[in-house]
């Protein structure tokens, strides 16, 4: 069973990974359509640093993601820890309202957001008030139940006795929950944050409804693009992308391991690992 | 308790951007185009467009059920690694998603294309070229390829918290590997295949890109009929009334799982 399961893993990895590595070929062939290889070149990249609309668009791309997730997070993070001490009705309510933009498909949220910044620019009598603002608005309301969904359910699998030992031992509630709830939630926050910037900086529905022409993120730009024949420099930028994202998640990968590692060593020193550490 | 107040932001921001935009859709769906009176004309045009409803919840579902039954195993299996190997494989999930989903399609159309590279292995061994792209099936790949990490992640995470002490109380008890699957991290894995069913169904059920590339005009979906009224067409109304009627569907869709997942709940309490 577990060979088979290790097996179907490799395979399920291999299915994910074909289209990057045509992308990945692509961005070095001397033609214009994928499927035909017509040979080794590196003029793609040379044309995409020549290149003055693709880059900055990538930026507009990261700004929206970076603030968006950090805002989302933050906000996430908060409200989570207010749900989780809420009562049983009152936390069904709530949880509801954060599905709501979880389960409603993408281009719902975005046909609504758009109609909504439209009602308020004609109340502000505004022409034009799609831009960064709408953008920004619209990529931290569908992050926020991401962060939420990830940081919950660590707040309920916390032991409550620590956090109540933290207090028991003279910690206000917020040093309690800076000093040891906060390091129990922690794989939850940076999931959730995480999750909002890969999912923002590659949302396309919904950014797509409420883009204005000032400011473009990159998924957008390659719809409008993708109705064209397709510049090969596009892929250029993206083998280049997929491999500063490889190592930032490698790094990331490596600094986790060590903390861990750290963590443990300072628990064995501090007497008998707890049952949680001991799984971990 | 002060803590409770710590979610009233995030109350105040979901009120103004998630529940008065629906109730914006709700209005532009009851409202003419043109005079701006109550009228039932867009939801009652939803006839119209029955059949690509259907086909959408259709090929959607086929998806989604795909994506469990490959993507089961192999959340299971990285939730039994090593905490370094956990990491490291869940990172490997992950890293696709970061690259934009329309180019992941676009490779895919360069994959299946009539004179794609999986066409030019086939006539290169002196086969016939299949007709892999614009069908169903296509749309079908497009969709379990885009959103199968939605269905691994919460698996992963479910599968992973379940109490190694649960396993050992029953193979204690005398269950063999398959009873143990079955009677204890099945059942405890339920959320988890809910909420993967739900990441999956969702957008593959109001995508409207995957269906342009991959398919034909026989496999337009609802989301490609909401796109072109908003972009397109510009009839906001009739957008709006398929949106609602989309947003409806999906409700209830999410409401019967969600049931089965309480029943499941109670059964095991």
């Amino acid at each position: 069973m577990k060979t088979f399961n290790k097996v179907f893993t490799i395979i399920v990895l291999i299915f994910l990974y074909i289209p990057m590595i045509v992308l990945g070929a692509a961005s070095f062939n001397n033609g214009t359509d994928p499927a035909v290889w017509q040979g080794f070149t590196l003029t793609n990249y040379g044309e995409l640093f020549r290149d003055g609309v693709l880059l900055p668009l990538l930026g507009n791309s990261v700004i929206v993601a970076v603030i968006s997730s950090m805002l989302a997070t933050i906000l996430g993070t908060m409200a989570s820890l207010g749900i989780h001490a809420m009562g049983p009705r009152m936390k069904r309510t709530v949880m509801g309202v954060t599905n709501i933009p979880l389960t409603n498909p993408e281009i719902v949220t975005g046909v609504s957001l758009a109609l909504l910044f439209a009602f308020i620019g004609t109340l502000l009598k505004i022409s034009n008030v799609l831009g960064f603002v709408t953008l920004l608005i619209a990529h931290i309301t569908f992050n926020l139940p991401y962060v939420i969904l990830s940081v919950t359910p660590k707040l309920s699998q916390m032991d409550p006795d620590l956090r109540e030992a933290a207090l028991d031992l003279g910690c206000t509630p917020t040093q309690a929950f800076f000093k040891v709830v906060i390091h129990e939630i922690m794989p939850g926050i940076v999931s959730g944050a995480l999750m909002s910037f890969t999912m923002s900086l590659d949302d396309f529905v919904i950014s797509y409804f409420v883009y204005g022409p000032n400011f473009v993120t990159l998924p957008v730009e390659i719809y409008n693009y993708t109705k064209k024949p397709l510049q090969p420099k596009i892929y250029a930028l993206f083998t280049l992308m997929f491999l500063v994202i490889l190592l930032v998640m490698v790094l990331m990968n490596l600094l986790e391991a060590r903390d861990d590692r750290r963590q443990r060593v300072a628990r064995r020193a501090f007497g008998g690992p707890r049952k949680e550490s001991a799984e971990e | 308790m002060k803590t409770k107040r710590l979610a009233t932001p995030y109350l105040v921001w979901m009120v103004i951007f998630t529940i008065v935009p629906l109730g914006i859709v709700i209005y532009y769906a009851f409202t003419d185009s043109v005079t701006g009176a109550f009228t039932l004309k867009n939801i009652a045009n939803i006839g119209n467009y029955l059949p690509i409803f259907v086909k959408s919840i259709w090929l959607a579902l086929i998806s989604s059920i795909i994506c469990m039954v490959i993507g089961y195993p192999a959340a299971y299996y990285i939730a039994g690694r090593s905490p370094k190997a956990q990491r490291f494989l869940y990172m490997l999930i992950m890293l696709p998603m970061c690259i934009s989903f329309l180019l992941r399609t676009l490779a895919w159309v360069a994959l299946l294309d009539d004179t794609g590279i999986i066409n030019g292995v086939v006539t290169a061994m002196g086969l016939k070229a299949l007709p892999l792209i614009r069908t169903n099936a296509a749309v079908v790949l497009g969709m379990v390829y885009n959103y199968l990490p939605y269905m691994i992640m919460p698996l992963y995470t479910v599968i992973m918290k379940i109490d190694p002490r649960l396993v050992e109380a029953a193979e204690d008890l005398g269950c063999n590997s398959a009873q143990v699957f079955r009677r204890v991290i099945f059942p405890l894995s339920v959320p988890g295949i809910i909420s993967g069913f739900t990441m999956v169904f969702v957008p593959a059920v109001s995508t409207f890109y995957i269906s342009q590339k991959l398919g034909s005009s026989g496999t337009t979906l609802i989301g490609d009929v909401i796109e072109s009224q908003f972009k397109t067409a510009y009839n906001p109304n009739l957008g709006a009334a398929l949106s609602l009627i989309l947003m409806v569907l999906v409700f209830i869709c999410i409401g019967i799982m969600n049931r089965f997942s309480d029943d499941e709940e109670v059964a095991t309490v």
